[in-house]
């Protein structure tokens, strides 16, 4: 068992936790990810771990409940435990001297980009960092972004909050005043990143994205994970989750995501038949984690 | 033997070969239950009674882990169950599944004196009955177990080959810890053997044997990630490491489509299906698309467990589409056979060229190509040529890709000075199991790749033997 040392809601249906698994908090780098079950009849959950203590043994999550099982999740106290917690999987980040990086955290993806963009920091480059949501009450981990970052743009949609716009307008501002950028992260939501990846295409900017497809073992076994990177067939659990993004099929990615959709409603509705209340939010693909 | 009255011997071939009573098919594809109920004690004296104790057995030569075949079946015809049941787990640990999915008719019971006029002795029915007589009726004895050596063996994968090596090395007095990747032991044997050919349940007594023999048991520990070997060895105490991480690479055709929703490897599929339990939707999780027309893909015995799969989670069609002919199938004559009564729809000689799918990109038809066979391969069977003009559209909304595994790259990748072939399998000593690497052993399919449980079994008995040789003189 994984007991919960720490649970906090962070944002509207985003949920911070702190787990006790020694062996991934020893192990794990950044960009890599872990897979969750709750009880033995639960799915495999893969999200990406945002920050561990190997002398604690702890490793940290960030999620959204949007689906069945990250809803569950949500509902965990402190001292509750996971049945299973697994990994690190995953390739950790390849870190090197860049010498301008652009990272780019859209909604829940700036719980993934932190450690990245921590460790990218660490390693000598200037980070510039743009950290967009919807609206502000969607908006995670700015304090901490802005810590590790030269400069920080926080944008939202719908200018609730800081800048109004995507996060585009903000990468397309920093290549229009003459950065030199060796190196754009981007993780959000599918749209996002391939957004980003047209912006910085015309600029032959090296764009890199972190991918959540669907996964059941997360360890190579099963290829429910696969993405066209390039013409040619990734597993993501194993190759990847960091891909070129100018290379990534994203339209099949989002198609493939939305494999589960209906399977998704009739679990969802069962626990909120379950509460006999309306959980609302929107359902996403059994699995789709991160 | 036990008893020293000779037990009254019938002559041969007076006793026809005792049928197994199982559900009719009609019953079974709608359930996941086990399919066939296993001998009576009654049938099982009769068919025991049929062996004529041959002072040369052949059968014991066709077993991979050289079952004492002869004794216990004697056993078996003095109503000795129990005492049968231990006389096989003295060289194989886990009978129960043994008697289900062994390769019989092509190991033990292939070279039956009885065999060559009329019908071999049923020994993998045998095997079951006492296995399964020996747990229901709570008679499941820990064997004894020798001094403590203070060795400790790290055994990487819980499947057939790792259970094998722990239970043996276990009972030698090491001190073996099992590792697993997934959240429970058994390997294929949970992921994707199917219920109704092999009791999850019964898989987990097993795994509680060897437990209860003493072996340590770690889930969720993907070696490679989790921990390395070099780790294992250098950091964690462990003397010896056995790697029998198997054979978990699915492979695709790379043809047009094949990322289509509701195109899966036969490892997802079953792995949904078994492991994670699918069939209970929404009760379990993890879903499976409801599906009408489903296309299986390849001929093995893992096509048979995927398309029977598919016709319990209630497709209409089930068909199978393989590229050679019903001769050159590799899976088990009795695997095709059922397949057959529960109405799998068999493509022969079809191979599958293209997938298509409508505007959501769920998976619609695959387009096959009729194929004849030319020559003969290197595998010795007729190669399949594609009939110019042949092609045809099946109306499918699953496909289950099932035309075989690869070695999984997480060990050999991680670990520096691990040989392995220009296919990823760790190269490993046939007798031994003694890879490139001092003190790691390999064995089942990371070493030859996808092949049997029993064949994975026997590597692994070997290895145990070397291991324990190993541990005792430190000699590489």
């Amino acid at each position: 068992m994984f007991p919960i040392l720490e649970t906090k809601e962070i944002a509207k249906n985003v949920y911070l936790q702190r787990i006790l698994a020694p062996r991934v908090a020893k192990k794990r780098k950044a960009g890599q990810f872990l897979v969750l079950r709750r009880t033995d009849d639960g799915e495999r959950i893969p999200l990406t771990i945002v920050s561990s203590d190997a002398g604690e043994g702890t490793v940290t999550i960030i999620f959204q409940a949007v689906g069945k099982s990250t809803t569950e999740f949500a509902r965990m106290k402190t001292g509750d435990a996971y049945l299973d917690v697994v990994g690190p999987l995953g390739l950790a980040t390849h870190i090197e001297k860049f010498g301008t990086v652009v990272g780019i955290g859209g909604g829940i993806g700036a719980a993934p980009l932190l450690p990245i963009a921590t460790a990218i920091k660490e390693a000598g480059n200037r980070l510039l960092s743009i950290v967009g949501a919807r609206t502000k009450d969607l908006l995670i981990l700015e304090d901490e972004m802005r810590a590790v970052s030269d400069e920080i743009v926080v944008t939202t949609d719908d200018g609730s909050y800081a800048k109004k716009g995507f996060v585009t307008t903000a990468l397309q501002e920093f290549i229009d005043r003459g950065e030199k950028i060796g190196l754009c992260i981007a993780i959000g939501p599918v749209p996002m990143m391939r957004a980003v990846a047209e912006v910085t295409r015309p600029h032959g900017i090296r764009t890199m994205v972190s991918l959540n497809p669907i996964m059941v073992d997360a360890t190579g076994m099963c290829g429910a994970c696969r993405v066209s990177v390039g013409g040619t067939t990734k597993f993501v659990c194993v190759d990847g989750p960091e891909f070129d993004g100018h290379q990534v099929d994203f339209k099949e990615l989002v198609m493939r995501n939305r494999a589960y959709l209906r399977e998704e409603k009739v679990a969802m509705e069962r626990i909120e038949h379950k509460d006999g209340k309306c959980m609302g939010g929107a359902a996403v693909p059994a699995g789709g984690g991160n | 033997m036990a008893d020293a009255t000779p037990r009254p011997r019938p002559k041969p071939f007076s006793i026809p070969r005792q049928p197994m009573p199982e559900q009719p098919p009609q019953v079974r594809v709608g359930n996941f239950r086990e399919v066939p109920f296993g001998l009576t004690p009654d049938l099982a004296i009769l068919e025991a009674s049929r062996c004529i104790q041959c002072k040369n057995p052949q059968c014991v030569k066709g077993c991979p882990v050289s079952v004492q075949i002869p004794e216990f079946i004697d056993l078996v015809a003095r109503g000795k169950f129990v005492e049968a049941a231990r006389k096989i787990k003295e060289t194989n640990a886990l009978p129960a599944v043994c008697g289900r999915v062994c390769p019989q008719e092509e190991q033990c019971e292939m070279p039956c004196v009885l065999g060559k006029k009329g019908e071999p002795v049923a020994i993998g029915r045998l095997e079951r009955f006492v296995a399964d007589f020996e747990r229901v009726t709570g008679n499941v004895e820990v064997p004894g177990i020798a001094a403590p050596t203070g060795k400790r063996v790290a055994v990487v994968g819980a499947g057939p080959a790792g259970l094998t090596v722990a239970g043996d090395l276990v009972q030698l007095g090491h001190d073996v810890t099992i590792f697993e990747a997934l959240h429970k032991a058994g390997g294929v044997l949970m992921y994707g053997i199917p219920e109704f050919r092999l009791p999850k349940e019964i898989v987990q007594a097993e795994v509680e044997y060897i437990r209860k023999m003493g072996a340590k048991l770690e889930c969720n520990a993907v070696i490679g990630k989790s921990i390395t070997i070099d780790e294992l060895l250098n950091e964690e105490g462990f003397d010896a490491v056995f790697v029998g991480t198997g054979a978990g690479l699915p492979y695709f055709m790379n043809i047009p489509g094949e990322n289509l929703i509701g195109v899966y490897s036969a490892n997802e599929y079953l792995t949904r299906a078994n492991l994670m339990k699918a069939y209970r939707f929404p009760e379990a999780d993890t879903p499976l698309n409801k599906a009408m027309n489903v296309a299986v893909v390849g001929g093995g015995n893992v096509a048979m467990d995927a398309a029977r799969t598919a016709k319990r989670m209630g497709a209409d069609h089930v068909y199978l589409v393989y590229r050679r002919s019903k001769k050159e199938m590799p899976a088990r004559v009795e695997e095709v056979h059922h397949a057959e009564e529960e109405g799998i729809e068999f493509h022969l000689l079809t191979n599958p060229i293209t997938y298509h799918g409508d505007d959501e990109a769920r998976v619609t038809s695959v387009e096959c190509q009729k194929m004849e066979l030319g020559e003969p391969d290197a595998s010795g069977r007729r190669r399949p040529v594609a009939m110019k003009g042949s092609e045809f559209k099946l109306p499918v909304d699953t496909v289950i890709v099932s035309i075989g595994n690869g070695a999984n790259p997480l060990v050999p990748s991680t670990t520096p000075g691990l040989d392995t072939n220009k296919w990823g399998n760790i190269l490993a000593d046939q007798e031994t199991g003694k890879t490139s690497k001092k003190g790691v052993f390999a064995g089942g399919d990371i070493v030859i790749g996808a092949a049997t449980v029993i064949l994975a079994m026997g590597a692994g008995r070997k290895a145990a033997a070397a291991m324990h040789e190993y541990l005792k003189t430190g000699a590489w």
